[in-house]
């Protein structure tokens, strides 16, 4: 799994690219905590584009991210979501506290939540 | 002592699509053979509950496809791998992707039910221990547990220890899950409880799920494909709708549970007391 960020306006986006899993998630999370906690990026955006499957770990994770955002005062969100992780979310009854769009250019403008189709 | 029966299925190559691959599986206990040359296959994401009275050597089996038995020949490939003889490394990193749950929950009874939970992802991963704290609610949320994680294992109910010992189980994300009589000693309620679970779990993750079990109705309910096994041997290898119709013997007797017949004779009497050669009922 590859994790790099970026900066859109005041947005910090997360481009992750690979299956978030038990192992690597510890990087995700470090990640998202850094740039909400220490950065205090005032908008956190995770590209889940190129993300194939999210296991338990990975949904921890965003989880995690979600709350410290909220601690934070600042928002999360994501977009991109594959049909599987969008399962997992389902599944996981996460996908209604998340902030889930379908795409970057929603995602930045934000607004309207849990509007995104399963790819 | 007769010998014992002959496998009656032959060995094939495992299928692209097999999740769990059993060929010529042959286990002992000291000199007593149990499983004699066991061959089937589970496909992926599939349930496959393996059906036998008692002594059938259906236990020993799920023990052996789990590990906790060494079979004395055959192969038993899990995810592409031969589980049988790969070095212990590598066997105990297929472990992790399998969870078994026990017949009696086999919980901690020193730890809470959040502990127990957690106490797989303490072992075998890196995760922060704020992360495993959401992971242990989410996976006792999906058994139905949420808010279970201070109590103790004395404190609950069996089949809420049942469903604390399925979220144990589950808290790997395994690919591959395994119970033992999952609804043994549980009133019919809670064991269609845990039913619902398993074809939950199933649809949900998409897992491959392994159940031994004599609870016919429960089986039937909850199975893709059934296997029959008889004193070390499949008597029957189909789908759950196409073993209803079977016509074999041993699995009719069994499906309409149908008890032994009495030994009749008293030179058949004599033999199975003095053990010179037990009668082989058909």
């Amino acid at each position: 799994m590859d994790i790099s960020t970026r900066q859109s306006g005041t947005a910090t986006i997360v481009d992750i690219v690979g299956d978030i899993t038990l192992y690597n998630s510890p990087q995700v999370r470090k990640v998202l905590l850094d740039l909400l906690k220490d950065k205090k990026s005032p908008r956190v955006i995770v590209n889940l584009e190129k993300v194939r499957y999210i296991d338990s770990a990975g949904v921890a994770s965003l989880v995690e991210g979600l709350k410290v955002s909220r601690d934070m005062k600042s928002t999360f969100a994501m977009f991109g979501l594959s049909r599987t992780a969008r399962e997992v979310l389902e599944l996981t009854r996460l996908i209604k506290v998340f902030e889930v769009y379908d795409n970057e250019a929603d995602a930045l403008r934000g607004g309207s939540t849990n509007v995104a189709p399963a790819r | 002592m007769s010998s014992p029966p002959k496998p009656n299925l032959t060995p094939t190559k495992p299928s692209s699509n097999a999740a769990i691959s059993v060929r010529n599986l042959r286990v002992k206990y000291g000199e007593r053979e149990i499983l004699h040359g066991i061959n089937f296959e589970v496909p992926e994401g599939e349930t496959m509950v393996i059906l036998g009275g008692s002594g059938s050597g259906k236990s020993t089996l799920l023990r052996t496809l789990v590990g906790l038995e060494k079979p004395s020949s055959g192969e038993i490939w899990i995810q592409g791998k031969d589980f049988a003889s790969i070095p212990d490394a590598e066997r105990d990193e297929l472990r992790k992707k399998m969870g078994m749950s026990f017949q009696g929950g086999a919980l901690f009874g020193s730890m809470t039910v959040g502990e127990n939970v957690a106490l797989p992802l303490q072992e075998h991963t890196q995760l922060d221990d704020s992360t495993i704290e959401i992971m242990v609610r989410l996976k006792l949320d999906q058994v139905g547990l949420s808010g279970f994680e201070n109590y103790m294992p004395a404190q609950l109910s069996g089949g809420m220890k049942k469903r604390a010992a399925i979220a144990r189980a589950l808290a790997m994300d395994p690919a591959t899950l395994f119970f033992d009589e999952p609804s043994a000693g549980l009133d019919p309620i809670i064991a269609a409880g845990i039913d619902e679970l398993i074809l939950k779990l199933k649809k949900a993750f998409r897992m491959t799920i392994v159940v031994v079990t004599h609870e016919l109705a429960s089986a039937f309910l909850i199975a893709d494909r059934m296997i029959v096994l008889d004193k070390g041997v499949i008597v029957a290898d189909d789908t759950a709708q196409n073993l209803q119709k079977s016509t074999q013997p041993r699995v009719r007797q069994f499906l309409d549970r149908v008890p032994e017949p009495e030994l009749t004779g008293e030179i058949d009497y004599l033999q199975m007391l003095t053990g010179d050669t037990p009668p082989q009922r058909q």
